[in-house]
């Protein structure tokens, strides 16, 4: 059958399973999106700038485990997808972004909205391509979705110049991959399992460190089984955060920068540290050298480059963590730790941080946990960086699976709008928070206009202090509280704005206002902003400084360590 | 993890695509590893290209550079024959300055290193030799007290000895037993 490229490419789409696309049209892509309608099983959402249509597949991506696809143009189009892609290469998540480019005889004559997206987006994707022959567009298709969702998932860029849009070429369904230098890992070697179970016995104070990974290769249930098998504390990363249930009895919270003092400690005192699918990451380790000094390591992790990169491991284990936990659990020996899990409440009780200040005032922590209280635990939540991302992460007590979805290793603000509008789009009915502050909701605010377009509820808590929270906490810790371009005097009226969208506007002033303006949104049929006017200058504990260790612990003042 | 820094010679065999030489180019220097030579041709198979990376640093940092190369979708296999028993080469042509009276000493140091002069004009001449880096940092060394206008070497390529076809893999040996 002879099909023009631009069908070719929305054919090859469809065959694997996408069927939502977000995206903005232009010149070079032109034809493409004039071929959409023969194509209504593919439906566009349309967004207000490339960037959000990148996180908004991002989100999709990461609620669904199928790769997001976004659309856009050539020059601008795709310089604007940049941020997006490189948080979800960041994050390991699975995308596949086409481009239009300009003509084929055109490239390199420095044409109109000519630019080298393919170099642009070397270093921050998994794999691309240029296409010049419509000819290859099943094929490439094909092979963008096969490397961006298996192995380490990521984002695959695939550029197509306008002419090929429009070139005529015979269609063939395209055969057997054929990619001789990619072939990821996925079963563990049993020997080194073997040794893994042999640690694990052996140790007396395990931990698993769980990361991203858990919840890309979906073993929530492999993660529970080892940790009740063995009786083995679980902590989480930032990205690991909702593998595991928070109301389980193991759950011992995150570590690192900003995580529970009582997290890192566990781990400082640990004598065996099981992670899985994570990658040692600064923010958790501080000084890498000094991380988890009395412990073996068990390093899970389905990319070889992952191992040994930060921290050596005495049982590096290549391979889906699935597929790995399986066989470990099968060989594993049943296990009580008693005296290390009671070392760990002690921990948990002289080190309370989560424990939220007597105050009056109206707390970013308090807005969070209210939600959390309100949602019981089961809400979608997406977050961008900084302050509320963290007080999001500590507070919220995350029950379901996947439920977290944050820019954790690129921090990207403005994250939080565009992801959580692909998170609804994935889960139409599920419960959507995006909890954000009031830099990064400014960020990506346009989106409001595809949300309200395509009818999406999701549920936006701006916690607002009128500050780059994060920067200015940094700037009062370690820059004597000048507080250089963080301040934010000309916000807008987000209430107003919410509402110029023709979204519900909600303002809460007060701590006793939370709960009922969160049950008023929930009820709301459609998407609701609540300002939150939170304490300026209410800062996140515990702090861990870049590059120091568990020693060098910050506690609130007002709540601190308890001695006993 | 710490020990001497030194020279490790990779090879890798790579999709002859168009790009390839920037991606992997565009790996070393996003990682910041120091890539001391490297050589491109053809292999022995169509559309496989053969690369050969000597590069500095400690053997945890060079496992770091296979891995990394590896995960090149464009990259078939890495192989570090750095500890094998290996043939490796370099060829260089140097430009010496020569007059009457110096060109035969000179003759007798190409003659010395198994070189040869490729070509004679007015005052130079071009001195061409193969060998392995030493040899040719030898005999460049040697030139100079004779005048060296130019140097043009090509970067090592090495082949392991014996009859087998390269070593294993780097990175498959990740999943198998590493203890």
């Amino acid at each position: 059958m002879k099909m023009r490229g631009a069908q070719i490419v929305c054919e090859s789409l469809l065959r694997e399973g996408c069927n939502v696309v977000f995206g903005i049209p232009g010149g070079a892509i032109l034809p493409l999106y004039q071929t959409l309608p023969e194509f209504p099983d593919l439906r566009h959402i349309l967004v207000r700038h490339e960037q959000g249509a990148a996180h908004a597949a991002d989100g999709y991506a990461r609620v669904t485990g199928r790769p997001g696809v976004a659309f856009a143009t050539s020059g601008p189009g795709a310089t604007n997808l940049v941020t997006g892609i490189a948080s979800a290469q960041m994050d390991s998540v699975p995308l596949v972004v086409v481009t239009g480019q300009v003509n084929s005889s055109a490239i390199g004559s420095d044409a109109f909205q000519e630019t080298d997206i393919t170099g642009i987006t070397l270093p921050i994707t998994k794999h691309n391509f240029l296409v010049l022959d419509a000819g290859d567009i099943a094929r490439v298709i094909k092979e963008a979705f096969h490397i961006a969702n298996t192995g380490r998932p990521g984002p695959v860029l695939v550029d197509i110049p306008r002419d090929v849009f429009l070139e005529e070429v015979q269609y063939m369904v395209p055969g057997e991959i054929e990619l001789p230098g990619y072939s990821p890992t996925s079963v563990g070697h049993a020997g080194q399992i073997k040794r893994a179970a042999q640690l694990i016995k052996d140790s007396k104070k395990p931990v698993i460190v769980a990361g991203h990974g858990v919840i890309i290769s979906r073993a929530y249930e492999e993660l529970k089984e080892l940790a009740e098998k063995a009786q083995i504390p679980v902590i989480t990363t930032l990205l690991g955060i909702s593998c595991f249930p928070e109301d389980h009895v193991l759950w011992t919270g995150w570590p690192g920068m900003h995580g529970m003092a009582y997290s890192s400690l566990a781990i400082d005192e640990s004598d065996l540290l099981i992670a899985l699918g994570m990658r040692f990451d600064d923010r958790i380790t501080g000084n890498p050298k000094k991380f988890a000094p009395n412990s073996k390591k068990i390093h899970v992790d389905i990319d070889p480059s992952e191992i040994g990169k930060n921290v050596v491991a005495d049982v590096p284990i290549v391979g889906d963590v699935r597929d790995i936990l399986a066989s470990l659990n099968e060989i594993v020996e049943h296990a009580t730790h008693t005296e290390w899990l009671k070392r760990i409440d002690t921990l948990k009780d002289e080190h309370p941080s989560l424990r939220l200040p007597d105050t009056d005032k109206l707390l970013g922590r308090q807005v969070v946990r209210d939600i959390s209280e309100i949602t019981d635990g089961r809400a979608t939540i997406v977050t961008g960086v900084g302050q509320h991302q963290m007080w999001a992460a500590q507070h919220y007590t995350f029950k379901n699976p996947c439920s977290l979805l944050t820019s954790g290793g690129s921090g990207t603000m403005g994250y939080e709008v565009p992801a959580a509008m692909g998170a609804q789009v994935a889960n139409p009915n599920g419960l959507v928070w995006s909890i954000a502050g009031d830099g990064g909701f400014q960020m990506t605010l346009c989106e409001l206009a595809t949300i309200v377009e395509n009818k999406l509820p999701v549920k936006f808590a701006i916690l607002n202090n009128g500050f780059l929270g994060m920067v200015r906490q940094w700037q009062e810790i370690f820059f004597e509280s000048s507080y250089v371009s963080t301040g934010y005097s000309g916000n807008p009226d987000f209430v107003r704005l919410a509402e110029a969208y023709g979204i519900k506007g909600i303002r809460v002033t007060d701590k006793t206002q939370v709960k009922s303006a969160v049950e008023e949104a929930i009820s709301h049929d459609g998407p609701v902003l609540i300002d939150f006017i939170v304490e300026q200058e209410e800062n996140v504990y515990p702090m861990i400084p870049s590059g120091m260790t568990v020693g060098d612990i910050i506690e609130e003042p007002s709540v601190g360590k308890v001695t006993a | 993890m710490s020990e001497l820094v030194g020279r490790h010679t990779i090879t890798a065999l790579v999709e002859d695509q168009p790009g390839v030489l920037n991606r992997i180019s565009s790996m070393f220097r996003r990682r910041g590893y120091n890539i001391s030579s490297l050589a491109v041709g053809q292999s022995e198979s169509q559309g496989l290209s053969r690369m050969t990376f000597v590069v500095e640093g400690d053997s945890a940092t060079v496992e770091m550079v296979a891995k990394n190369l590896h995960k090149l979708v464009e990259v078939i296999k890495v192989v570090d024959i750095s500890d094998e028993a290996a043939v490796s080469r370099e060829l260089a042509l140097v430009r010496v300055e020569a007059d009457v009276a110096s060109r035969s000493e000179i003759m007798q140091i190409v003659e010395i290193f198994r070189a040869k002069i490729v070509d004679v004009s007015q005052g130079t001449l071009i001195v061409e030799v193969t060998g392995d880096e030493d040899k040719v940092d030898s005999l460049v060394d040697l030139l100079r007290t004779f005048g060296v206008r130019e140097v043009m070497r090509t970067g090592t390529i090495a082949m392991s000895r014996g009859v087998s076809f390269e070593g294993e893999s780097i990175t498959s040996s990740l999943t198998r037993d590493v203890s």
